[in-house]
């Protein structure tokens, strides 16, 4: 009946588990359904198969392990930095810090730059965002968040919104207007619902759609207009700490990385985990990928960075040093990859020949943890942001 | 009738897990020889745009520039 108007409902308690969850809406037979996404894949997967039983299934998975390990053995014919021993070395970079932004009260959780390579989002554990103007150190706006240790935040494609979240469990998005005395909080839009802490966001292609992941274990895709769920993705056992998209030429996927010490790789449309890998040791704190989206990097708690080859299908190089015992908290590459900046809980970054292996430089300047790490869109320059308050631009 | 719900969602559980693992043991790889190679190429083709590797001519830069300032 075209004329009906009805809610669909986005959030509340499913109809399977009680839980209140995000809801994708559903019908079967015309009877519309509300299942939270976890059931909903449960549901896909209900019942036997003529033969099956919950032994066989075990010794099924079993079976396939070891298929999955033999396969990946057989590949696993060099090493990444032999390879590289014919490429060039690297000659001293001069990199150090060419701006301070000074603001922020407390700890910098997560930044984020603008298309425009010169603006900068980034949000902090007494609930301050704020955009800056990283040529001039200009702030350009600011909004108090109603909740406090905002650990995600992001710039919208256009430039013309920020996205942010925390301790509220949500994403939310403002945009932003030339009007610098303009009350950003009163157009506040809340689009993600989470059942813990938001870790990360991430707008894809455009303004429309939000990547977020959670403490809850889960990634999400949401519509930012009108907030519905669009997509689930399941498969962490344990809190989400961290995603990136691939870059848009290499198609629909992106990669978390999680307190489970895996970093899975999934298929936006289909929700599905593609890949898994597994090897690190802690907590997996950031994931990035490459720039040809043909890999990614991995900082950890367990003092490590990793590079993961897509294709090869597993871990080809560890970026570490018996003197690193601090926690790696957030990694980014350069434009061309050759060189991979690591931020530290030892306040220290890191820089990595991505693939010969070894360390090129350390920098030196934060005074507390390196949070947050990301290279300007153009590869010009990079900025860091830290627990002692203050981000930095190097160059 | 509690039980056999329980027994019902291990199941399903296993099924996704077989499912899962039978999606992984199915991709195409390649050798680490021809991934590393790769890499290596997309390194060397895209260098001389990496500003942060190679530097970038005096004045091109706009963060190694001090600050502009305004003059009214």
């Amino acid at each position: 009946m075209c004329d009906q108007t009805f809610l669909a409902i986005t959030f509340g308690p499913c109809d399977s588990c009680s839980e209140n969850r995000p809801l994708m809406n559903l019908y079967i037979k015309t009877e519309p359904i509300n299942y939270c996404s976890l059931c909903m894949e449960i549901m896909a997967c209900q019942g036997l198969a003529s033969g099956e039983t919950l032994k066989s299934l075990k010794a099924e998975s079993e079976t396939l392990r070891k298929k999955l390990e033999e396969e990946r053995k057989k590949l696993h014919d060099v090493e990444l930095e032999k390879v590289a021993e014919k490429a060039e070395a690297l000659g001293e970079l001069n990199m150090k810090t060419r701006r301070t932004l000074k603001g922020h009260g407390n700890k910098v959780l997560c930044m984020d730059w603008c298309k425009d390579k010169r603006r900068i989002v980034s949000s902090s554990q007494d609930g301050k965002v704020i955009v800056w103007d990283a040529f001039t150190t200009n702030k350009e706006h600011a909004v108090t968040m109603p909740t406090t240790w905002v650990m995600a935040c992001a710039y919208a494609p256009s430039g013309c919104a920020i996205a942010c979240g925390g301790l509220d469990n949500k994403c939310s998005v403002y945009p932003l207007s030339l009007d610098k005395d303009e009350n950003l909080a009163a157009k506040k839009k809340s689009v993600a619902m989470h059942t813990n802490y938001l870790s990360g966001c991430t707008f894809t292609n455009s303004d429309m759609q939000i990547l977020t992941s959670s403490g809850d274990g889960t990634s999400a895709l949401w519509d930012v207009e009108s907030g519905q769920l669009l997509q689930s993705f399941h498969g962490h056992s344990a809190d989400v700490l961290t995603l990136d998209l691939a870059p848009s030429e290499t198609g629909n996927t992106f990669v978390s990385g999680g307190s489970d010490k895996k970093a899975n790789v999934w298929d936006l449309r289909s929700g599905q985990n593609v890949q898994s890998f597994d090897t690190h040791d802690s907590d997996i704190n950031c994931v990035k990928y490459y720039p040809s989206g043909d890999a990614f990097a991995s900082a950890s708690d367990d003092s490590t960075c990793r590079l993961f080859d897509l294709r090869a299908d597993r871990e080809v190089s560890i970026y570490s040093k018996d003197s690193i015992m601090f926690g790696a908290a957030s990694v980014d590459f350069s434009l061309s990859g050759r060189l991979l900046f690591a931020g530290y809980n030892d306040y220290t970054i890191n820089v990595w020949d991505v693939l010969k292996g070894t360390r090129v430089a350390i920098l030196f300047g934060h005074e507390n943890r390196v949070s947050s790490l990301r290279v300007s869109p153009d590869g010009t320059a990079f900025c860091s942001g830290s627990w002692d308050n203050t981000l930095r631009i190097w160059a | 009738k509690k039980e056999n719900m329980t027994s019902n969602s291990n199941v399903s559980n296993m099924r996704r897990l077989v499912e899962q693992l039978k999606l992984e043991a199915s991709l195409e790889r390649i050798k680490v020889s021809q991934a590393a190679a790769e890499l290596q190429q997309y390194c060397h083709q895209n260098a001389a745009k990496d500003a942060l590797l190679v530097g970038v001519p005096a004045g091109s830069n706009p963060f190694r520039e001090p600050r502009s300032c305004n003059l009214f």
